[in-house]
């Protein structure tokens, strides 16, 4: 009856954008262009998810991406419940087993962790009969993020491939980074990383990324700039010579922004240091789609909670 | 899918054209003109149906109905039977549909099923002042109280059978076939 079977997206969980194929990441940007629309509409919610229940699971600090999967949840009327590490009995002690156990047990559809050690979002999905979403497992990876940037180019740029793309930050402490340069590449893009030498891992070129530590080489004739943020938290260990430093050597401001392409992108993933990684002009600059991605990010979560929740390969018309 | 063969090729090309035209007409004289009226075509091949009604509408009153495209997947009341979910497309309803008299367009008019998604589909867009339905073929086994109010064929139908609406904008040529299970 026409159409046919259609590419697939048959995964039980998302844990890292390594694990998946440029067909299927370009399925997944396809359903959340649907989802957009919906995003738009000033009733914001279909029945699609109704009685199915969404966990969000969190083991550290998160304003937007908790806030994103819960929009999304609510969008497609599932319930969804939070739970985070500080007022529940994870304080208490317990295990991540037993925590997976016990959600488990209250029947969720879809777990959505966040956790800071890497592999966290693997362990419970061989525990769980839930479909598991990594929403950023230490510095490992946190896909949806790059599905989201993903998505705001795609929209932007209309494809990916054959884009120069350029990840600047902190490297080595960055889940998005990791995601970030899975996803582009797969895609076709050139991914490009700059950083100080301490925070940029060694043997990162196999993954296909050039590596830079000069910003203004880097900079030359890119058409995505996405910004990591300083992670304070995590500059404990003398890696980093101080914010007022870094944001000399390696900070987006107008003079270095020039330098790429004239209809260049600038992304970040949030919460952004103005005046560190990024000047303020650029933030708020024609050239930033900081926000849109956040509008992105709903829409992008909505898709995987779909697909996750089913699968999307039968014929449209056996209805 | 089941293995199906055509079992007869109930409407051509000039068929599917009178019934349009014949719809079209009856769509104005209820409506009494085109005041107020939107057509929207149900994905996927409502969609080619409901521009080639506005194109007909067009040419007799000489004025020019926005045509919307809805996609009812996330509506649909099995999805959390099925094991794998179908997939979505985008709704472009790119007009406000709030007092609009609003023209449903289909293509196979079977348990109804479809319809029931697509009006609540459509009242999430807005309050339409009604709603009223149109489709090409009409097969019976309803499942819900819905019925058409344009109808271009109806065809008895045993429920072994499925019937096949081709478009040239979707499958290159006009045709109806009845397809039986083999």
């Amino acid at each position: 009856m026409g159409g046919g079977i259609l590419i697939l997206f048959k995964h039980k969980d998302l844990l890292g954008l390594k694990d998946i194929t440029a067909a299927e990441i370009n399925f997944l940007l396809d359903t959340a262009v649907p989802m957009k629309e919906i995003i738009s509409r000033p009733i914001k919610k279909v029945p699609t998810l109704r009685g199915r229940t969404v966990v969000n699971l969190f083991y550290e600090n998160s304003t937007r991406t908790r806030g994103s999967f819960e929009l999304a949840a609510k969008h497609l009327s599932a319930d969804s419940i939070n739970i985070s590490s500080s007022s529940s009995s994870v304080a208490k002690g317990e295990s991540l087993y037993d925590t997976a156990r016990t959600i488990q047990s209250l029947g969720a559809d879809v777990v959505i962790l966040r956790h800071p050690m890497a592999g966290a979002a693997q362990l419970l999905a061989g525990t769980v009969e839930a479909a598991v979403i990594n929403a950023g497992d230490g510095a490992h990876e946190h896909p949806t993020q790059a599905l989201l940037d993903l998505f705001t180019v795609r929209e932007r740029r209309g494809e990916i491939a054959g884009l120069r793309v350029l990840i600047v930050g902190d490297i080595l402490h960055s889940r998005v980074a990791r995601s970030d340069i899975w996803g582009f590449t797969k895609m076709g893009a050139e991914v490009r990383v700059c950083g100080p030498p301490t925070l940029v891992p060694p043997g990162l070129e196999e993954t296909g990324a050039r590596v830079y530590y000069n910003l203004e080489e880097a900079l030359v004739d890119v058409d995505v700039v996405i910004m990591l943020r300083i992670q304070k938290e995590r500059q404990q260990q003398g890696l980093f010579p101080g914010l007022r430093e870094y944001a000399r050597l390696y900070g987006l401001n107008r003079e270095r922004l020039a330098l790429a392409r004239k209809d260049a992108l600038v992304m970040h993933p949030g919460p952004v240091n103005r005046g560190v990684e990024i000047a303020s002009d650029i933030a708020d600059g024609p050239a930033a789609v900081i926000e849109e991605q956040v509008t992105n990010g709903v829409a992008v979560r909505m898709a995987l909670l779909y697909l996750l929740t089913g699968g999307g390969d039968r014929h449209e018309n056996d209805y | 899918m089941p293995n199906l063969k055509e079992k007869a090729r109930i409407i051509d090309k000039d068929g599917i054209r009178r019934a349009l035209t014949r719809i079209a007409h009856e769509i104005i004289e209820r409506n009494k003109g085109t005041e107020d009226l939107v057509l929207i075509g149900i994905r996927r091949r409502g969609v080619p149906l409901a521009r080639r009604l506005a194109e007909k509408i067009r040419a007799i009153e000489g004025s020019r109905v926005p045509v919307g495209i809805l996609d009812i997947t996330l509506y649909r009341d099995d999805l959390s039977t099925l094991s794998h979910q179908p997939v979505v497309r985008q709704t472009e309803v790119n007009f406000p549909i709030k007092g609009k008299k609003v023209i449903l367009v289909d293509d196979v008019l079977f348990t109804g099923r479809t319809i029931r998604a697509a009006l609540d589909a459509v009242i999430d867009l807005g309050r339409p002042r009604n709603i009223q339905l149109a489709a090409l073929i009409d097969r019976g086994h309803r499942e819900l109280p819905i019925r058409a109010d344009y109808v271009g064929k109806n065809v008895p139908t045993s429920r072994r059978e499925s019937v096949a609406v081709h478009l040239e904008e979707t499958d290159g040529v006009d045709e109806v076939v009845i397809m039986e299970k083999t």
